[in-house]
């Protein structure tokens, strides 16, 4: 095998710059798929995890019907005391599960004393929240009580709003509610942030303290829009949600059907579609990668091929068998691609590196979140992608040749 | 090299060949029948066309007869199979060509090494001493670390003429050897394939229409026409 690699090596460099060309285009699309898997990937991590780690969380848990009205934000399919207790005791008991937050999510009008507009409103226990959505104290302009999100008596505002409507942080605020039987209330708060806004739902929802969004509603005890989960490992979001798909399946209400739904971040959001989008790129470029190195080394091969048939025909003459001139051309594809792969490679990860050390900024959702990619590829991806070359390499000499294999020696002898 | 116990190393039996080109069908060589003895500097001679090449073709199991029976050393070789062929080639015969043949990518070293290495598999403590004593017996052991582009024609020739012994075959063929070497060179080539013969024993049929050449054969057969017009003829001596 050593002596055939030698021999195709060195047939390889009989035509240096075609050899060089071809090498270097492989090379620049192992290069591409490296640096777009690298990008598209930290983006993808960088954008879920802003997005679950600052609004949604990785599951959420409803009462059932819910989500097929959570645009309305209907305050009669709240999760009962009694159910909550239930579902807060086996999330509590849960494998995998790290944390979790009940909240009231509602509509409200909010006036400055000058002006009024409509509000969305998350209450949340301040504690919890912080817990499943570590990164929402990074959205809030103006905090200044350090690791405390808010406090009861004080409210964040959704930037929009409070832009709108001239709010600042400290100023006083008045928010009026219909409860779910339609009786109005309202409370005064003290504007303690201003939350940035993003893109999806909650994106640019106001904060209060969950028991004043209780008291606001005029509920007895707190009833539930929604409780937010959060997983110890991402990875394993999936399968936490069977399992406790198939826990709370087992709480019905009076007619039997389930009480509760359960969401994973991925269908509560419809960013998950451009992560689907920028992983049906990621193939698309690989699929480039597969024409580029077909077409390529298929063209080198085929001329090879055909500019030495009357070599062929020695070599055949000489006594080398078919299968071994076969051989000798599939080992030139080869090399070809082991060559292209390994400096494609070098160069993608270097230039990852190179990238990872300055950083890339990113904005998304306007300009308000800016975030600095840290590109990285699993050794996986590279393997993968150099195993693809190497594949598609063998695959593309095997036509060629088995056209040389093929060739009559008398006839190859005699080709002028 | 194959264990020999006959006189004849190739025979032709009303051997013909025929090339179909189209509707129109060439007779190459038309029922030809000759004994080639071992260890003779054979030649077969004759105008361009006269199916010379045909002849070396089947005897090298490069083509296959449409008609008569080829043997050599003993064995039918017509009707082999492309592998069969190739491992009958690799183990028995030698190849010396018009144009030389030579790879270019490889070193004079190198290409005598070739049928050792990728044919015969052997490992290099044989191939060396095969290798360099081939290249000493062609006088171009000094040269051994270059690469065919920077030969002469007559070089070339000797490397491949080294090339064609070195895996000891009983028969060497050559087509046209001398056909893109001068005068003087040429009539070197032919004293080195004879002294060749002499030290390794190998049989040499070689093909040529080169009158200057023909006188140097032991044994001669004149073709014409794919025909065989005069038969086994020796050295100094009638057609028999």
């Amino acid at each position: 095998m050593i002596k055939v690699l030698r021999l195709a090596m060195k047939n390889l460099l009989r035509t240096k710059r075609r050899t060089l060309l071809t090498g270097l285009l492989i090379a620049v699309g192992v290069v591409a798929v490296i640096m777009f898997t690298g990008l598209s990937g930290s983006f993808q991590r960088a954008i879920v995890g802003q997005i679950t780690d600052s609004v949604i969380s990785h599951i959420q848990v409803h009462r059932k019907g819910y989500m097929a009205s959570v645009d309305n934000l209907p305050l009669d399919r709240m999760i009962p005391p009694g159910a909550y207790g239930k579902l807060a005791d086996i999330l509590s008991r849960a494998d995998g599960v790290e944390a979790f937050s009940p909240r009231i999510k509602f509509g409200a009008m909010l006036s400055n004393y000058a002006q009024t507009t409509t509000v969305r409103l998350n209450g949340v226990d301040p504690e919890k929240a912080r817990q499943v959505v570590p990164l929402l104290s990074s959205r809030v302009k103006g905090a200044v009580r350090g690791d405390t999100l808010l406090k009861k008596g004080e409210i964040l505002l959704p930037e929009t709003v409070a832009r709108g409507m001239g709010i600042k942080t400290g100023d006083t605020v008045v928010v009026v509610a219909n409860n779910k039987d339609g009786s109005v209330n309202g409370m005064t708060f003290e504007v303690a942030g201003v939350v940035e806004s993003l893109m999806g739902p909650g994106g640019r929802d106001g904060y209060l303290h969950i028991e004043e969004a209780a008291a606001l509603l005029r509920m007895e005890a707190p009833e539930i829009s929604e409780v937010a989960v959060r997983i110890k490992n991402f990875e394993q979001v999936p399968a936490v949600e069977e399992r406790l798909r198939t826990s709370l399946g087992a709480i019905t209400n009076k007619q039997n059907t389930p009480l509760f739904e359960i969401h994973s971040w991925d269908r509560l959001t419809p960013f998950y579609n451009v992560v689907r989008m920028i992983d049906i790129m990621t193939l698309g470029i690989k699929v480039i990668l597969i024409a580029v190195v077909l077409i390529s080394v298929l063209n080198v091969m085929m001329m090879s091929v055909y500019e030495r048939v009357r070599e062929i025909g020695t070599l055949a003459a000489m006594g080398t068998r078919p299968g071994q001139i076969m051989a000798l051309f599939v080992a030139e594809g080869f090399c070809l691609g082991l060559a292209g792969a390994f400096a494609g490679a070098a160069v993608g990860l270097g230039a990852l590196r190179v990238l990872r050390m300055t950083g890339v900024d990113v904005a998304f959702g306007g300009a308000n979140q800016v975030f600095t990619l840290a590109p990285a590829v699993e050794p996986g991806e590279v393997i993968s992608a150099c195993l693809t070359v190497l594949g598609v390499s063998i695959l593309a000499g095997l036509q060629p040749a088995a056209k040389a294999a093929r060739l009559e020696p008398v006839d190859a002898l005699r080709h002028v | 090299m194959q264990e020999m116990d006959i006189v004849d190393i190739v025979s032709f039996r009303d051997v013909s060949k025929i090339y179909r080109m189209g509707e129109v069908e060439v007779t190459a060589l038309g029922d030809v029948s000759l004994d080639i003895p071992q260890g003779a500097f054979t030649a077969l001679v004759g105008p361009s066309g006269s199916g010379k090449t045909t002849a070396l073709n089947l005897i090298g199991c490069l083509d296959r007869p449409t008609r008569g029976e080829v043997t050599v050393a003993g064995r039918s070789v017509g009707r082999m199979g492309r592998s069969e062929g190739a491992a009958f080639r690799g183990e028995n015969l030698g190849f010396v060509f018009q144009d030389f043949n030579l790879l270019p990518v490889l070193t004079v070293y190198e290409n005598v090494e070739y049928p050792l290495l990728m044919i015969r598999n052997l490992p290099a403590d044989k191939r060396r001493p095969a290798v360099e004593r081939v290249l000493s017996a062609v006088d171009m052991g000094s040269q051994a670390g270059k690469y065919p582009a920077q030969l002469s024609g007559g070089q070339k020739q000797r490397v491949a003429i080294a090339r064609a012994l070195v895996g000891e075959p009983i028969l060497v063929l050559a087509d046209e050897p001398t056909a893109n070497l001068d005068g003087a060179t040429a009539h070197k080539v032919v004293e080195l394939m004879k002294r060749m013969r002499d030290e390794f024993g190998t049989t040499f049929v070689f093909s040529t229409h080169d009158p200057r050449i023909m006188d140097q054969a032991e044994v001669t057969f004149h073709l014409e026409d794919g025909r065989l017009i005069q038969g086994l003829q020796t050295a100094g001596e009638g057609t028999i």
